[in-house]
């Protein structure tokens, strides 16, 4: 009975979220676009992401390398470390640890601001004065995510590789250049552009989710929380569920 | 004396004229929750009418009906000559600026000042407008709210009942012909209470608007009530004035008024 339940109310959300998804396409296409509130968002999402974006990368790449070298070392093949921590990083680490920290900053603020602007009637003043909310407050948030992520994700993998350098030269010796040399030598465009593409449906997905638990906010200060709670943890298992679809395209692709 | 003649005058005006909003039949429910039920009424120009009922009795229901923030299941709700339940998006935008809408919570935009809560619905209304024509208004509007000097602050800065004004300034700002308050004094104490309750019979006056008021609170309705319409059980259960449903001897009338 309890399972039953919550089968359907799992299917009947999905069904709210496939809906909810196709009216961005349908709105989003309608005249009058909210320009200006789109770059104020895309400032708010990518510009303010920054920091702690920058952070994390750091540190993974660093840790990463450390952390790798006793078994290069052991197999004689610490050369290859820049190489081996490169694909990792550009390959899977940098868009999927970056679009999980991005769910848990950005996700869960539009969750609890949309889901606050709703149980406080702000979305129906707004629709009341003449603005279509949902394209003003939801087409922008997921345009602006969509295109900020893939961007945020390039910068992380740039600061990623600079902390691994860093790690590399903690215990061996070994000249930016050469280490940098290394690296693109074993990249091709084949582990760069499945990447980047992937990162924008994170993005996607971290805008959408985030704006529809807002949304979709219940009465009262608990609602709005849970509204922000849920919106990571949804998103960020869709992150992951993205991630597998991704690996098997490149993979039959050939691309892997 | 005086003031009796130039109602029963203006009344006279009124009854010639075709309401400004007309509500028949309407039907809501949600669910198998029935909200509203048969619920006729109409609204005439310059007219206060109160809407008395106990909570969740589907007066925000009612009036978020009106603006279209809620499709009702049956009935016909006609604004201004408009039948608001087959407009399409542009001409429900034009109706809902002559409209405004008092909301329970205020519904200010916390992300912004005041002057910018104030400006948005100018800036998103069809209406060209310079920028100086913008910084009139929205003085103008706060002034009628004896709060111009609140301009450059933030809602959560501001207490309970300025912010009501604040809300009541930015409502007004379209000059709407028609507005709808959503319990303007709950939630506030009783001096504060009656000092929205006597702005909103000022504005009335000004601006010759047509109301609907959604209230519980018998203080309230004493002071802005022209007309009172009782909503139970999801229809108008009595209407009248003040004084003839304070005199009423039906037991679910009284108890308003105890
Ligand atoms: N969006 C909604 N979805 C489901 N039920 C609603 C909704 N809005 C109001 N209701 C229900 O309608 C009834 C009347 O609500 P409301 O009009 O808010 O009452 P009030 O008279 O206090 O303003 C309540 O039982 C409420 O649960
Ligand atoms: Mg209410």
């Amino acid at each position: 009975m309890e399972l039953h339940q919550n089968w359907k109310a799992f299917f009947a959300e999905a069904g709210d979220i496939s809906r909810f998804t196709s009216r961005f396409f349908v709105q989003g296409a309608k005249p009058r676009q909210e320009v200006a509130e789109f770059f104020r968002q895309c400032f708010i999402i990518g510009y303010k992401s920054l920091p702690l974006i920058g952070l994390t990368g750091f540190i993974m790449g660093l840790v990463l390398t450390m952390q790798i070298r006793p078994t290069m070392v052991s197999y004689g093949v610490q050369s290859q470390i820049p190489a081996m921590v490169g694909i990792a990083i550009v390959r899977e680490i940098g868009p999927v640890i970056t679009a999980l920290i991005f769910a848990g900053k950005i996700g869960s603020s539009i969750g609890a601001e949309l889901g606050s602007m709703k149980v406080t009637e702000q979305i129906d003043a707004m629709e009341v004065s003449g603005t279509n909310p949902y394209k003003y407050l939801v087409v922008t948030r997921v345009l602006a995510c969509t295109l900020m992520l893939p961007v945020l994700v390039m910068l992380s993998d740039a600061i990623s590789l600079y902390g691994s350098y860093l790690g590399v030269n903690i215990r061996g010796r070994t000249s930016f250049a050469f280490f940098f040399k290394v690296v693109f030598n074993n990249l091709d465009f084949s582990d760069v552009i499945p990447a980047f593409l992937k990162s924008f449906f994170f993005g996607f997905a971290v805008g959408v989710i985030g704006c529809y638990k807002g949304y979709n906010s219940n009465k009262g200060t608990e609602g709005v929380g849970y509204s922000a709670n849920s919106a990571v943890v949804l998103s960020s298992v869709i992150v992951f569920i993205i991630d597998l679809i991704a690996v098997q395209i490149t993979d039959i692709l050939g691309l892997n | 004396m005086l003031v009796e003649e130039k109602t029963i005058l203006t009344n006279k005006i009124n009854s010639k004229q075709q309401p400004v909003v007309e509500i028949r039949h309407l039907k809501k429910s949600f669910g198998n929750n029935v909200v509203l039920d048969d619920f006729s009424i109409e609204l005439k120009k310059g007219e206060n009418l109160v809407v008395l009922g106990r909570s969740g009795s589907g007066k925000s229901v009612l009036i978020k009906c009106i603006i279209g923030l809620l499709k009702p299941d049956a009935g016909t709700i006609d604004v201004l000559g408009y039948d608001m339940l087959n407009l399409d998006e542009d001409e429900l935008d034009k109706v809902r600026a002559k409209i405004g809408f008092l909301f329970q919570s205020n519904a200010l935009y916390d992300s912004m000042t005041v002057r910018e809560n104030l400006e948005f619905p100018l800036r998103r209304s069809w209406i060209a407008i310079n920028q100086q024509q913008i910084d009139e208004m929205v003085l103008e509007a706060l002034t009628n709210v004896d709060l111009a000097h609140t301009i450059n602050m933030m809602p959560v800065e501001l207490s309970g009942g300025m912010r009501k004004r604040i809300a009541l300034a930015r409502t007004l700002i379209l000059k709407p012909d028609i507005i709808l308050y959503d319990e303007p004094t709950t939630g506030l104490d009783p001096i504060t209470g009656k000092e929205i309750d006597e702005l909103i019979v000022a504005i009335q006056k000004k601006y010759n608007t047509a109301s609907f008021i959604i209230t519980h609170d018998i203080n309230c309705v004493r002071l802005v009530a022209d007309r009172v319409a009782v909503l139970m059980d999801g229809h108008c259960y009595a209407e009248g004035t003040f004084d003839e449903l304070q005199k009423s001897t039906d037991s679910k009338v009284k108890q308003f008024f105890e």
